[in-house]
């Protein structure tokens, strides 16, 4: 009996033990991070363990804040090799990372992607201004009276926000806080729209003066007090927190035709046959209009490579080397076939460089 | 009072009950009648349900193909290095010799993409399988690609404007043409039953996922069974009857109750922090689904091992058996079948479980069919959850397909269950 037991616990722990082991080297890239640079990143990786020696990277989605968390836990097979991310790498997750040994960081941006605000087909083509989109959507806006005061948002219908616009009743299907796509979105539509109220602006205004001036305190409030103005998103119905998943949004929108959603660009382009993406400030979300900057919602999107990895997991130069080659990611790669809107060409070539010689980030 | 009732005609007590049966049969009816409807409802429900995955479903078991005549140029595949060949060099030529009067990069670009990208690799393989065809013209049929085959298969309209479909008009008139030469057809699509994960829709299967669940299932099932069962006739046979056993008792019933992804962040926690087990592996997924499905066994077998009746145990104790003896010999063959179909019902619950494994990294693009239980690998509701989330339209039927062979798989594993309780269950 005793002898069964200690066969039993022995069996037990060299289970774990294997395990660990069998963690302690790592024969494959692991990858984490953003679900908006999953579907890319993936493509790059199948065809990665396809066309080398290598086998198969693996991806996972855990948006770009659990991506960073994962990446900056330290230096070790057992953590993460890259993280995608949907915005730049924040000061405080790089001062993270170089605590926990994770020092020489590379920062390689990947191209651009675009957040479109589309509608059914079966309903009228919207053209848009960022105003409109921040009096539609924001929490707070200024007094239609005039004045700077702020009131609860009144605007039942798109006519009520603007005269051109349909007289349909404000119904808007999005992304919920914790999505990437979110904060892009507030940050790029809504802030573009609060931003042309003269006196808004002069908030942001008086924080920069009063950081110069070394008053920091008072810089946070205006800080915060500008952001709450403009980025802060109505809660009494009219926006609607669809979840992440962009699929059911353009179903939504199909069922609906006075409704108008908020996703990637690379969804509107794969149901162009059943919605159609309204202009913003006069520009139509297209490949190109988001390549050259036109249009005005779009946002970049990066990865980083933890350097002290690459002689210890085979495989990881060479990905990112594939990552950053002309075919990947340059204007005619097959990434630019899953809706990734590619750099002008000195930026990639300098991006391109970066990778090569893993030239690791300095500051943010 | 008695004069009074010699007055007025006696009310007997069968007359007060003649007088409510009707409003009471008529009650009976409608209790049936509400009963009734909500079964049709639910069935109704289901119907809708099942109707709307299998309509949407079964088009991702089959799979455009195209035949392509192609010329397997020796200067473009090397006879000693079969690995290094240009085979999408070879596809490609074979589509340009099709169509001479295409020009242009933009227009052949357009016309590379008709065919998938796993058509290169499907030559190599035939190629590497046959060497002898290098030198040789050859006719091969090799996957459409995705667009093309949401196309053939009716789901995009023709007539919608150009610029709103993802196939050109140059594109439908090409494959008009593989139409009218036979050079195009519908074929059961074994790659969604072999192929790992893609982002290919085409060259997307399930095999992958299908052996993560099994690989995943096999260690809950090694690990729960015994445990819980053993636990079962501890708690059930010997275990003193005391505040502390009840205390225990009562924490059981509720593990049964908690949400799962706090299993997941249990197991992220003590499996891959602290023992440093490796992310997304199925050893890791089938130790977390072990705590969540075990308070169901648990429960499950002392159900099972409460109603074989005591007089048997009674019996073989009395004939002189020990309490060990009495318990394995005659109490738990009689509850087997009980606790099987516990254990079974513990297992479909596991296999349609994503939540915990999300904590632990299985939610993740893996192409690789994992060889292990340390492999990276992801189970089958992953699956379908990460490709519901694909922009790929052809991914929208690949999804339904997932759905309906993890339905297949549970309603398998019920059965089994349901066969095992009319089989072998005795009553008493």
């Amino acid at each position: 009996m005793s002898k069964r037991k200690i066969l039993l616990t022995a069996t037990i722990a060299a289970t774990f033990v294997a395990g660990s082991a069998l963690a302690a080297s790592r024969d494959y890239v692991s990858i984490v991070g953003s679900s908006t640079v999953y579907p890319f990143a993936t493509v790059v990786a199948e065809q990665f363990g396809k066309s080398t020696e290598f086998k198969t990277p693996k991806v996972e989605s855990t948006g770009s804040g659990g991506g960073f968390k994962l990446f900056c836990a330290g230096v070790g097979v057992e953590h993460p090799d890259i993280t995608n991310a949907s915005r730049r790498m924040k000061k405080t997750e790089l001062e993270m990372c170089k605590k926990n040994g994770v020092a020489d960081v590379i920062e390689i941006k990947i191209g651009y992607d675009g957040i479109a605000i589309a509608n059914s087909k079966k309903g009228p083509e919207l053209s848009l201004t960022t105003r409109d989109v921040f009096l539609a959507l924001a929490k707070e806006v200024p007094d239609p009276k005039g004045g700077e005061k702020l009131i609860a948002n009144p605007y039942k219908t798109w006519k009520d926000v603007n005269s051109s616009l349909p007289a349909t009743a404000i119904e808007v299907l999005g992304p919920p806080p914790t999505s990437g796509t979110r904060d892009a979105f507030a940050e790029l539509a809504m802030e573009g729209g609060c931003k042309s109220f003269p006196w808004i602006k002069q908030i942001k205004k008086d924080s920069k003066k009063a950081k110069k001036a070394g008053d920091k305190a008072l810089s946070k409030q205006l800080k915060s007090k500008y952001k709450g103005i403009c980025h802060t998103v109505r809660e009494d119905g009219a926006y609607i927190e669809a979840g992440e998943n962009d699929n059911l949004i353009v179903q939504k929108l199909d069922a609906n035709p006075n409704a108008v959603g908020v996703f990637g660009f690379s969804f509107l382009d794969e149901n162009l046959d059943k919605v159609q993406g309204s202009t913003i400030n006069g520009v139509n979300p297209k490949f190109e209009t988001i390549s050259d900057g036109s249009y005005p919602i779009s946002r970049p999107l990066y990865f980083y490579v933890k350097k002290a990895h690459v002689k210890v997991v085979p495989g990881v130069h060479e990905f990112v080397e594939s990552f950053t080659s002309d075919s990947t990611y340059g204007d005619d790669g097959y990434l630019s076939e899953r809706g990734l809107i590619p750099m002008p060409k000195e930026e990639r070539a300098a991006f391109t460089k970066a990778a090569k010689e893993l030239i690791p980030l300095s500051s943010l | 009072m008695n004069n009074q009732q010699a007055d007025t005609a006696p009310r007997r007590a069968i007359d007060v009950i003649n007088a409510g049966m009707d409003r009471r049969k008529r009650s009976e009816k409608r209790f049936q009648l509400l009963g009734k409807l909500s079964i049709a409802l639910a069935i109704g429900f289901l119907a809708m349900l099942l109707g709307s995955i299998v309509s949407k479903g079964y088009g991702a078991f089959q799979q455009t193909y195209v035949k392509l005549d192609v010329h397997l140029d020796a200067a473009k595949i090397d006879a000693e290095n079969l690995n290094k060949g240009n085979y999408s060099g070879v596809i490609k030529e074979g589509l340009r010799n099709m169509f001479p009067d295409v020009s242009g990069r933009r227009e052949k670009r357009k016309l590379y993409s008709l065919v998938s990208q796993s058509a290169a690799y499907q030559l190599q393989a035939k190629v590497i399988e046959e060497p002898g065809l290098i030198g040789q013209a050859i006719s091969i049929w090799v996957p459409a690609d995705d667009e093309v085959d949401v196309f053939f298969k009716g789901h995009i309209n023709r007539d919608i404007a150009e610029e709103d479909r993802r196939i050109k008009d140059n594109q439908i008139r090409w494959i008009d043409h593989f139409i009218e030469q036979n050079r195009i057809e519908k074929r059961f699509n074994t790659t969604f039953f072999n192929a790992g994960d893609s982002r290919n829709p085409e060259s997307a299967g399930i095999w992958g996922a299908v052996v993560g669940s099994f690989y995943t299932l096999l260690v809950t099932l090694l690990l729960s069974f015994p445990v819980g069962v053993a636990s079962a006739i501890y708690l059930e046979e010997f275990a003193p009857k005391n505040k502390f056993i009840d205390f225990i008792e009562v924490n059981i019933n509720n593990l049964a109750a908690v949400p799962s992804i706090i299993f997941g962040l249990l197991g992220l926690a003590i499996f891959i922090n602290f023992f440093g087990l490796p992310r997304s592996a199925s050893f890791v997924g089938g130790l977390v689904l072990t705590l969540m499905t075990l308070p169901t066994i648990i429960i499950s077998s002392r159900a099972a091992l409460k109603s074989v009746p005591p007089s048997i145990k009674q019996a073989a104790l009395g004939v002189g058996a020990s309490p060990m003896q009495a318990i394995f010999y005659h109490v738990l063959p009689l509850a087997m079948p009980g606790i099987l179909t516990g254990t079974i019902l513990g297992m479909a619950q596991a296999l349609g479980e994503s939540a915990p494994l999300l904590m632990i990294g299985m939610v993740a693009f893996i192409v690789d069919i994992p060889a292990g239980i340390f492999d990276p690998s992801t189970v089958l509701p992953v699956q379908i959850f990460l490709w519901a989330d694909s922009p790929e339209r052809a991914f929208l039927e690949r999804t339904s397909g997932a759905i309906m062979v993890l339905l297949g798989f549970l309603v398998l594993m019920n059965m089994v269950a349901v066969i095992l309780r009319k089989q072998f269950e005795r009553r008493w």
